[in-house]
């Protein structure tokens, strides 16, 4: 490289201001058209033939630290893991029973009210890949994509509630957002008294914040929040979190309170994704115009319809 | 030629280890402590290689970068450009610093590249991080003199090596 004798330890060296300022010009462009039109998502899907792979490969130390840590595991251990995991299994069993009457209950009841539509979920089974994209945007890598039939909108839940959604999908990989990402907020209802409100992320892992609960309304800690159907995306009653502290906004007009979340968002390696879409919401589409053909009827009066042409 | 080729392997393989590392998981407690290894990678070969690292090179690399984790692409592109600006700019200078020097200078470098963050994310409407969000750079300057001592003995290494 020729070096000027020129040169101090003070010069502008090999990059001029110019250049700069035209790469940060494209940058800014760049992310300007990306954040209008949402091109990293195509750019993404052609890329994630090389994408995939290194998102494996990046997991791979976890999965193997995992393999060696259930390799090593002592009897001990194992033997008091099996010893929970039955307590657990005689828990669940005995719910389940519960439930039984449940649904045969609701079977009868349904059946009564001639209710045409069952509401079996059907759910996908899908893994963690084990990669970190952001510290401090909550996505999460799931090893199911496009060829097993997931789609953008897809809720994400573990056993014990909702974890959040898929926001991006490649082919043999997707991207959910968990429902404490800073961006993400899911319509809620307070489990005892019916109360609406929205649930949205804080950006902690176990946190979620309610900030505008009607100061009047009927809210306490330890109340469970269900997903309350509005808005489309997830269907309703499932298990978001549960009430751990009120007190009022800064404004003193609404009360505002934290959730932690139901589901294990930083523990669990396997999900279910739902299948069905919940039912859309908004009022049922307009019927379409009846009554007699144009041509039956008669010479309109004075003002006919600005739309149709007048009838000879 | 052959030492030639050596060199451009540990210069592509640094950068790809340093994205491996970028995505590889950790317990969350620790997640805020990950330092930006890309960004450590590029101060090294901006210091030591200027001739490869532009600012051409830096644009690329952050689109690849943005491919694998962004959330809204031109996003690293951006963060990396101010980053090798600067260290080239000062490059004469920090060449001579020792690696205590440098790590404090590499502390100010990523304290910047977190406001530039700031303003990106600022003006595409999301809220602002928790305090987290500023321990990464500190853990960037502690973890310089490792990155440093590694790569600058391998880059020696294959250069007697003939």
């Amino acid at each position: 490289m020729p070096r000027s004798d020129t040169a101090t330890l003070f010069a502008e060296g090999t990059v001029g201001t110019l250049r700069l300022i035209v790469y940060l010009t494209l940058a800014v462009a760049v992310m300007v058209l990306d954040h209008r039109g949402q091109y990293l998502q195509v750019l993404r899907h052609t890329a994630s033939l090389a994408v995939e792979p290194v998102y494996r490969l990046a997991a791979f130390p976890s999965r193997l630290a995992q393999a060696t840590r259930t390799a090593v595991a002592t009897q001990d251990q194992l033997a008091s893991e099996n010893r929970e995991l039955r307590e657990q299994l005689l828990l669940a069993q005995a719910r389940l029973r519960r439930l039984d009457t449940l649904v045969a209950q609701n079977a009868r009841l349904k059946s009564l009210l001639e209710a045409q539509e069952n509401l079996g979920l059907h759910v996908q089974f899908a893994r963690l890949v084990n990669v970190d994209l952001d510290p401090f945007r909550h996505r999460v890598v799931l090893d199911v994509g496009e060829q097993q039939g997931i789609t953008v909108g897809q809720p994400v839940i573990d056993a014990t509630g909702v974890m959040g959604q898929i926001v991006e999908v490649l082919p043999g990989t997707s991207i959910a957002m968990l429902v404490t990402d800073p961006t993400h907020a899911v319509p809620v209802v307070v489990e005892r008294t019916g109360l609406r409100t929205i649930a949205y992320g804080s950006g902690l892992i176990d946190r979620l914040e309610l900030p505008n609960i009607p100061i009047s309304g009927d809210v306490r800690i330890g109340d469970r929040l269900l997903t309350s159907g509005l808005g489309g995306r997830f269907p309703a009653g499932f298990p978001v979190g549960e009430i751990q502290s009120i007190s009022t906004d800064a404004s003193g007009m609404f009360a505002a309170a934290l959730a932690v979340p139901s589901a294990a968002l930083d523990r669990s390696s396997e999900v279910l994704l739902l299948r069905d879409q919940p039912q859309p919401y908004g009022p049922p589409l307009p019927e379409p115009m009846s009554g007699p053909p144009a041509d039956l009827a008669g010479p309109g009066p004075a003002g006919t319809q600005p739309g149709e042409p007048p009838s000879p | 030629m052959n030492r030639h080729r050596l060199q451009l392997w540990l210069f592509a393989g640094s950068f790809a280890f340093a994205f491996l590392l970028q995505l590889m998981p950790l317990p969350q407690l620790l997640l805020p402590l990950k330092p930006w290894w890309v960004g450590l990678t590029m101060v090294y070969w901006a210091i030591e290689a200027p001739e490869r690292t532009g600012l051409g090179f830096a644009f690329l690399l952050g689109l690849t970068g943005d491919a694998l984790t962004g959330e809204l692409l031109g996003e690293q592109s951006l963060r990396l450009l101010v980053l090798v600006f600067i260290v080239l700019r000062f490059r004469s200078r920090l060449r001579f610093f020792p690696v205590w020097q440098q790590a404090l200078a590499v502390l100010a470098l990523f304290l910047n590249d977190r406001v530039v963050i700031l303003m990106v994310r600022g003006f595409a409407g999301e809220p602002t991080p928790p305090l987290g969000f500023w321990i990464s750079p500190m853990v960037g300057m502690l973890a310089w003199p490792v990155v440093f001592l590694i790569v600058d003995d391998l880059r020696l290494r294959l250069r007697g090596s003939d």
